[in-house]
C-alpha cells in the first residue's frame, strides 16, 4: 500500500465516519460540525484526485460561508431538539434498509465495473500520470472558465446575486413606526397642498 | 494509487448515508438541508472522480457550477427557514401542514 492509499483511506474513512455522525447525533449545532469535519475531509480527497482549486473553493466557501450560516441559524433559533427527535427510532429499520439496499447495488456494480464497461475515451480505471510541478490547475480551470463556459459562468453569478435578493427579502423585517420620508409625494406636491389664501376685510387701527 | 471504483463506491456510501439522514431525520428542517448539503458532496465526489481518471476539466468545471447552486440553495432555505421559525415557533416538518386540503 502506497502512501497515498493510506491517506485516501484514511480521509475516505474519516468522511464516512462524520457523515454518519450528521445524521445521527442528537444536537444539530454538532451535527453542523460533523458537517465541517466531512466537507474538510473531502477536500483532502479532491487534493489526492489533483483538483486543487476545487479542494480550496471547498474549505473556502462551504466550511468558511455555508457551514457558518448554517451554524448561526442553529444557534440562532432556539430548537427544542427533544421533540425533533421523537420519531428517530421508528425510522430507523426503514432507513437502514433503504440506504443498505442503494448502498449495496451500488457498491456491488461498481465493484464489478471493468475498463471495458465504461464507454467514450476511458482507457482505464487507473489515474494518469501525475502532472509536473508547476503544473497549475487554477490555471487551467481558469481557461476554460472564462473561453468555452463564459455563458454558464454568468449565469452562476446571477444565480447568486438572485440567491442574495431571495434571502434579503425573505428574512427583512419592516419595522411599523419608522418615519421615513417619501420622495415621490415631496416632488408631486402642489401649490395648493402647503398655502392657503384667507380673504378677510382689512381692519381699522385703534 | 487510488483506482476510480474505489472513489465512485465512496461517493456512493456517502449519497447512501444521506439518503439514509433524511429518512432518519424526517421531523428536523435543518438536518435535512444538511442531508441535501451531502447528496451534492457525493456527486461531486463523482465528477470530480471521473474529471481525474479521463484527465479532463470539463468535470471540475461542473463542480464549480454544482457548488454556487448549493450555496445559493443553503442560504435561501435557511432564509425560509428563519422565516418559518419566526412566524411558527417551530422547525418540525410535522407543523407545516397549513396547505394541507
Amino acid at each position: 500500500m502506497t502512501g497515498v492509499q493510506i491517506l485516501f483511506y484514511a480521509f475516505a474513512t474519516m468522511m464516512v465516519l462524520s457523515a454518519l455522525m450528521v445524521i445521527t447525533v442528537r444536537n444539530p449545532v454538532r451535527s453542523a460540525l460533523f458537517l465541517v469535519l466531512t466537507f474538510v475531509s473531502t477536500s483532502a480527497v479532491w487534493l489526492i484526485m489533483e483538483a486543487e482549486f476545487l479542494a480550496i473553493v471547498l474549505v473556502l466557501v462551504y466550511v468558511g460561508a455555508v457551514m457558518v450560516l448554517f451554524l448561526f441559524v442553529v444557534m440562532m433559533l432556539d430548537v427544542n431538539t427533544a421533540r425533533l427527535k421523537e420519531g428517530f427510532i421508528s425510522y430507523l429499520p426503514v432507513g437502514i434498509g433503504i440506504a443498505g439496499l442503494f448502498g449495496g447495488m451500488l457498491t456491488y456494480l461498481l465493484y464489478n465495473m471493468q475498463a471495458s464497461d465504461v464507454q467514450t475515451k476511458m482507457r482505464s480505471l487507473y489515474p494518469p500520470a501525475p502532472k509536473p510541478a508547476d503544473f497549475s490547475n487554477t490555471e487551467q480551470l481558469g481557461e476554460v472558465l472564462y473561453t468555452v463556459y463564459v455563458y454558464p459562468f454568468e449565469i452562476a453569478a446571477v444565480i447568486l446575486l438572485v440567491a442574495m435578493v431571495a434571502a434579503i427579502a425573505l428574512t427583512f423585517r419592516r419595522r411599523s413606526n419608522r418615519k421615513y420620508q417619501n420622495p415621490d409625494e415631496q416632488v408631486a406636491v402642489k401649490r395648493d397642498d402647503r398655502v392657503r389664501v384667507v380673504k378677510m376685510d382689512s381692519e381699522e387701527k385703534k | 494509487m487510488i483506482t476510480l471504483t474505489q472513489v465512485l463506491i465512496l461517493a456512493a456510501i456517502m449519497f447512501s448515508i444521506s439518503v439514509a439522514g433524511i429518512f432518519l431525520n424526517r421531523k428536523n428542517l435543518i438536518i435535512l438541508l444538511m442531508s441535501i448539503e451531502l447528496m451534492l458532496l457525493s456527486v461531486n465526489i463523482n465528477f470530480i472522480a471521473f474529471s481525474y481518471f479521463m484527465d479532463d476539466l470539463a468535470g471540475q468545471v461542473f463542480v464549480f457550477f454544482i457548488l454556487t447552486v448549493a450555496a445559493a440553495e443553503a442560504a435561501i432555505g435557511l432564509a425560509i427557514l428563519v422565516v418559518l421559525f419566526r412566524n411558527k415557533r417551530t422547525i418540525n416538518v410535522e407543523d407545516i401542514n397549513e396547505m394541507k386540503g
